[in-house]
C-alpha cells in the first residue's frame, strides 16, 4: 500500500537525524575515550589509558560499586513500593483506579528539579523533618545523617523512580484477562496463590522494564547526590561531571560515558531478550 | 382472568426432585446490579448425575446465575445448597464446582498439561498422583499429543478440550459451562456437542450448561432451565418443554409456533373463524399452536379430534423436506409447516388436531 | 464478611500499603508548597506567619521570568521539531521496511532509558567538535534529540490504533498518498499528535540534566533555578516550584484527558462485556 517513494521520504529525515544527532555523538565519545589530555589540551593520541586508569583506580573503583549499590537499593525499594500500589490499582481499587493512575502520574512528570528541592529542604539539618521530630520532642537535636548522605541519595531517587517503576508495571497487571483470575480462584487457587501462581509470572515483562528503567537511571544519575548527597555520595555521573568540568580529562570522562552507554545497552539488550521470554 | 392450564401439573411433576437425589439447591437467589434486577428470586434444583442447561436471551441472567454458583458474584438475596453445603458462604476455590469458561481462561504461561495439573497442584494433591489424572483428563479430551504445548498455539476447539479437561481432572461435583462452545464454528459445534453429551454420560458428572442456543439445549440436555428477564419460566425435559409450553414466551422462544386469542364458552375455545373443543373454564384463554400440527385437511385422515378450516395461501417456502405455508384464514394468520409438495394456490383446507391447541399464560402472570 | 474472588473485597493491609505510598509520593510536594507561604523561611516545624511576600519577591524577579521565556521559547521549538521527527520516525516504524530497521528502532528509543548525562556530554562534544558556541540553540537541539523518543513512542500508539481501511478507501476513492496523509492520517492523529506536544511541552520546560551540559549565557528556567540553589536556598524558590507544579499538574490532567479519549473506544468495549 506505501510506495517506495512513501517510504523513503518517511524514513529518510529520521534516520539522518538519528545519525547525526545520536551516532555522531556517540562516535565522538568513542573516539575521545581513546585520546589523552596533556597539559589542559586534547591530544589525539590513540591509546587505552583511560580505560585502565579507570579499573585500577580505587577512588574510581569505590564510586562504581556505591553507584551499583544505590542504584540497586533504589530499584528495590521503587519495586516495593511500586509493584503493591500498582497491584492495588489494578485489582482492587474498581472505579477510582483512573483517578489514582492520574494521581500516581503527576507526581513522574512534575520537574525532578523540583522535587529534588524538597527533599533538601526536608532532610537538613534545619530542615523540615528535622524540626518535625524536635517539635514533638521526638529528637532534641538535629539528625545529622539524614542529608547528605548516601541514605539521602536512596531516598530522592525512590520518591523519583517509585512512578517509573509503576507504569509499566500496571500496564502488565492490567493486561492480564481477569478471567485467569477467576479460573485460579475456580480451580481451588487462594488469592495469595494466584498472586504467586498466575498474576506474578504475568506481570514478569513489566516488572522488568519498570526495573531496569530505575536502575539505568538511578546509575547514571549526578544532581541527586549534588541536591541531597553530600561528598560522601558521590556517584559515578558525578565524576565524569567533574571530568567535564573543573578537573577537564574529557578522555576520561568520555570512557566512563562509553562504559555507562555500553552497561546501558547490553542491560536493553538482555531484558528485551527476557521480556520476550516471558511474554504470553 | 387467569385459567389453569394443564401443563401446570405435568410441569410440577417435572420440577419436584425427591429431596435425596437434588446436588444443587438454588432457594431464591436475587441479584442486583446497580439499580438494576437481574435476578428475581430465582429457585431450582439440580439433580445429581443430570444434564441441566440454562438457556435464555442475552440479558435472561443465565450467565449470572452460573457465576453465582461459581462464586464469582454474590447473590443480593437467596441461598444456594450443595450436598447440604451452603455454598453462597464460600470463597470459589472452596465449592467443590468447577467452571469451563466461554473464553477458556487458559493460563498462557503454562503448558496445556501444567494447564491442567493446576487445581491438583493448589490443592495439594499428592505430586505422584498427578501426571496420571493429567494424562487421564487429556486422553478424556483426545488432546494428549498437546501435552507440552502452550495454549497461544492451540486452535479454538483445541483450546476448549483443554479448558474442559482442566476442569474435570479435579473430579468436581457440579460442572459449570458457561457458553464453551459459542466461539467455535457450526461443524465443530456439533462434533463438540456430541462429545460432551457422551463425556458426561460416561463420567457421570453433573453439568450445568448455560447457552442462548436453542438447538443446543434441546440436543444436549437432560432437563432445560429457560429464563427470561431474570425469571424462570419453564423448567422441563426437552420434550416436555417443546409439547406443553407453559407460556406465550416459552412457546415463541423454543421451536416456533402460532399463538391464538381464544374465547371460551361452554367447552369451545373460538378464534376467529377457528373454533374447537376444550375442557376449560369460560373466558379469554392464549393457546400454543405449532405450525407443524396444522396440515391439509385431505391428508388428515388418521388425524384425531380433527378441526378443520379453510385458508389463503399467502406464501409458500421451500425449505427441503418441508415447506413453510403463510396463511390467511379469515384474517387472521398462521404459519404452517408440511410435508414438500408442489405449489398451493388460493384457499385451501386445513386441519389440525384439537388437542395440539396448547393452553399457555403471558410469563407475567402465575402458572 | 462474605468472601468473593475480586473487586468488591478490598483487602484493608493492601489500601493501607497504598495509601502509605502515596502519602510518600505527595508528602515532599506538599511541604514545598505549605513553606512557600512561610515568613521564616524553608526549614524548621511547624511553618509559621503565612504570608505572600515570596511570591510578590517572585513576581518582580525579571531573572526568573527572562528565564522562563526563554524556556518556552526552547519548549516550543522542541515540541515542533520532536513532533515532526517523531511523527516520521512512527510513520517509519510502522510502515516501512529497511535493513537496519530495529538498530533505528532501538536507537531512537535509546535515550529515553540512557542516563541524561550521557545524551548531554555527547551533544557537548558534537558541538563543541562542529565549532558551535552553546546558547539556547544547543539547548533546543539537545532537547529534540531527547525528546523525539516520546514524541516517537506516543505517535506509534497511535498508529496503531488507527484503522488501516480509512487509508485504504481513500487512495481507492483517487486520492493520492500525499493528501491521504493530510486529509485522512493527520486528521486520526490528531489527539495523538496532541498529547504529544504537551507531554514534550512539559518536559522540555522542565529538563535539567541535558540542560546543564549545553547551555550557553541564558538560562532556562529549570537552569535558573540549579544556579540559585548551588548559592543558596529560599523560599523563593518553594515559590517558582510551587508554580511550576501548579501548571503541570494542569498539563498533566489535560494530557491524560486527552490521551484516554484515544483508546476511549476499546475502554468502552471492555465495560460492555456481558
Amino acid at each position: 500500500m506505501y510506495s517506495r517513494a512513501y517510504k523513503f521520504v518517511v524514513s529518510l529525515p529520521p534516520l539522518l537525524w538519528v545519525a547525526i544527532f545520536l551516532l555522531v555523538p556517540y562516535a565522538l565519545m568513542l573516539a575521545h575515550s581513546f585520546w589523552l589530555v596533556r597539559e589542559g589540551v586534547i591530544i589525539h593520541h590513540w591509546n587505552l589509558q583511560n580505560y585502565s586508569k579507570l579499573f585500577h583506580n580505587p577512588v574510581y573503583v569505590e564510586v562504581l560499586f556505591r553507584s551499583v549499590r544505590i542504584a540497586v537499593t533504589v530499584t528495590f525499594l521503587s519495586l516495593l513500593l511500586g509493584y503493591p500500589l500498582a497491584y492495588y490499582m489494578s485489582f482492587h481499587a474498581g472505579p477510582r483506579k483512573d483517578i489514582l493512575y492520574q494521581l500516581v502520574i503527576i507526581p513522574l512528570w512534575v520537574s525532578y528539579l523540583v522535587r529534588g528541592y524538597a527533599w533538601k529542604t526536608i532532610l537538613g539539618s534545619e530542615g523540615v523533618l528535622n524540626g518535625f521530630l524536635q517539635y514533638l520532642h521526638i529528637t532534641k537535636e538535629p539528625v545529622s545523617f539524614l542529608l547528605y548522605s548516601p541514605f539521602a541519595v536512596v531516598l530522592m531517587l525512590t520518591h523519583i523512580y517509585t512512578p517509573f517503576v509503576f507504569l509499566p508495571l500496571y500496564a502488565s497487571l492490567e493486561h492480564i484477562p481477569r478471567n485467569l483470575v477467576e479460573a485460579s480462584h475456580d480451580l481451588g487457587a487462594s488469592p495469595c496463590t494466584t498472586f504467586l501462581r498466575v498474576i506474578l509470572p504475568l506481570s514478569l515483562p513489566g516488572l522488568l522494564a519498570g526495573a531496569t528503567f530505575a536502575f539505568v537511571l538511578s546509575l547514571g544519575d549526578f544532581l541527586a547526590p549534588i541536591l541531597v548527597g553530600g561528598p560522601s555520595s558521590i556517584m559515578i555521573a558525578n565524576i565524569v561531571q567533574s571530568l567535564f568540568g573543573t578537573a577537564y580529562d574529557w578522555p576520561l570522562g568520555a570512557a566512563i560515558s562509553v562504559c555507562i552507554l555500553l552497561l546501558t545497552v547490553t542491560l536493553l539488550y538482555l531484558t528485551e531478550r527476557l521480556e520476550k521470554r516471558w511474554s504470553f | 382472568m387467569t385459567l389453569p392450564t394443564s401443563s401446570a401439573s405435568a410441569n410440577a411433576a417435572e420440577e419436584t426432585i425427591s429431596a435425596g437425589t437434588a446436588l444443587l439447591e438454588v432457594r431464591e437467589v436475587a441479584k442486583q446490579f446497580f439499580g438494576h434486577q437481574v435476578l428475581k428470586n430465582i429457585s431450582l434444583q439440580v439433580a445429581a448425575g443430570e444434564f441441566l442447561t440454562l438457556l435464555g436471551e442475552s440479558g435472561s441472567g443465565k450467565t449470572t446465575l452460573l457465576r453465582i454458583i461459581a462464586g464469582f458474584e454474590q447473590p443480593t438475596s437467596g441461598q444456594v445448597w450443595m450436598s447440604g453445603i451452603r455454598l453462597d458462604v464460600l470463597p470459589p476455590y472452596q465449592r467443590r464446582v468447577n467452571t469451563v469458561f466461554q473464553s477458556y481462561a487458559l493460563f498462557p504461561h503454562l503448558s496445556v498439561k501444567e494447564n491442567v495439573a493446576y487445581g491438583l497442584r493448589v490443592t495439594k494433591v499428592a505430586e505422584s498422583e498427578i501426571p496420571a489424572r493429567v494424562a487421564d483428563a487429556l486422553r478424556m479430551v483426545k488432546m494428549e499429543e498437546f501435552a507440552d504445548r502452550r495454549p497461544g498455539k492451540l486452535s479454538g476447539g483445541q483450546q476448549q478440550r483443554v479448558a474442559l479437561a482442566r476442569a474435570l481432572v479435579n473430579r468436581p461435583k457440579l460442572l459449570l459451562l458457561d457458553e464453551p462452545l459459542s466461539a467455535l464454528d457450526a461443524n465443530l459445534r456439533k462434533q463438540m456437542q456430541g462429545e460432551l453429551k457422551s463425556l458426561q454420560r460416561d463420567l457421570g458428572i453433573t453439568f450445568l450448561f448455560v447457552t442462548h442456543d436453542q438447538d443446543e439445549a434441546m440436543a444436549l440436555s437432560d432437563r432445560i432451565a429457560l429464563l427470561k428477564d431474570g425469571a424462570l419460566e419453564q423448567i422441563a425435559s426437552p420434550r416436555e418443554i417443546y409439547e406443553r409450553p407453559a407460556t406465550v414466551y416459552t412457546a415463541q422462544f423454543i421451536g416456533q409456533t402460532n399463538i391464538l386469542h381464544a374465547e371460551i364458552r361452554n367447552g369451545v375455545a373460538t378464534s376467529g373463524s377457528l373454533c374447537w373443543p376444550v375442557a376449560l373454564r369460560n373466558g379469554h384463554a392464549l393457546f400454543s399452536l405449532r405450525p407443524e400440527a396444522i396440515r391439509l385437511a385431505a391428508e388428515s385422515a388418521t388425524m384425531p379430534n380433527p378441526v378443520t378450516f379453510h385458508a389463503r395461501v399467502i406464501q409458500q417456502i421451500f425449505s427441503g423436506a418441508s415447506e413453510q405455508l403463510e396463511l390467511d384464514c379469515d384474517g387472521l394468520r398462521l404459519r404452517a409447516m408440511i410435508y414438500s409438495r408442489s405449489p398451493l394456490s388460493g384457499e385451501q383446507e386445513f386441519a389440525f388436531s384439537s388437542a395440539d391447541a396448547i393452553p399457555v399464560r403471558n410469563s407475567k402472570e402465575p402458572g | 464478611m462474605r468472601a468473593t474472588s475480586l473487586g468488591t473485597n478490598r483487602p484493608t493491609f493492601l489500601s493501607v500499603y497504598a495509601l502509605v505510598v502515596f502519602a510518600f509520593l505527595y508528602l515532599p510536594i506538599a511541604v514545598l508548597i505549605l513553606y512557600s507561604f512561610n515568613r521564616s523561611g524553608v526549614g524548621g516545624f511547624p511553618p509559621k506567619h503565612f504570608t505572600l511576600s515570596w511570591y510578590s519577591q517572585l513576581f518582580a524577579d525579571t531573572a526568573i521570568w527572562d528565564s522562563v521565556l526563554n524556556s518556552l521559547l526552547v519548549a516550543v521549538g522542541a515540541v515542533v521539531l520532536s513532533l515532526t521527527f517523531g511523527l516520521l520516525a512512527a510513520l517509519a516504524l510502522d510502515r516501512a521496511t529497511f535493513p537496519g530497521k530495529s538498530v533505528f528502532r532501538r536507537l531512537v528509543l535509546l535515550p529515553l532509558i540512557l542516563p541524561g548525562i550521557i545524551t548531554g556530554l555527547s551533544l557537548l562534544m558534537f558541538a563543541v567538535f562542529a565549532g558551535v558556541q552553546l546558547s539556547l540553540l544547543t539547548v533546543f537541539l539537545g532537547h529534540g534529540t531527547a525528546l523525539i523518543s516520546v514524541a516517537t513512542t506516543e505517535l506509534f500508539a497511535g498508529l496503531q490504533k488507527m484503522d488501516r481501511a480509512q487509508e485504504e478507501a481513500s487512495l481507492d476513492l483517487g486520492a493520492t498518498p500525499w493528501q491521504t496523509f493530510w486529509r485522512i492520517t493527520l486528521p486520526n492523529l490528531r489527539l495523538s499528535l496532541i498529547a504529544a506536544g504537551l507531554l514534550i511541552f512539559t518536559l522540555s520546560m522542565d529538563e535539567i540534566v541535558v540542560t546543564i551540559f549545553l547551555i550557553g549565557r541564558d538560562n532556562t528556567l529549570p537552569q535558573e533555578i540549579w544556579s540559585r540553589l548551588r548559592i543558596g536556598i529560599t523560599p523563593e524558590i518553594n515559590a517558582i516550584s510551587t508554580l511550576i507544579f501548579a501548571v503541570s499538574v494542569i498539563l498533566i490532567l489535560v494530557w491524560y484527558r486527552i490521551r484516554t479519549r484515544t483508546i476511549g473506544k476499546q475502554a468502552q468495549e471492555l465495560l460492555e462485556r456481558p
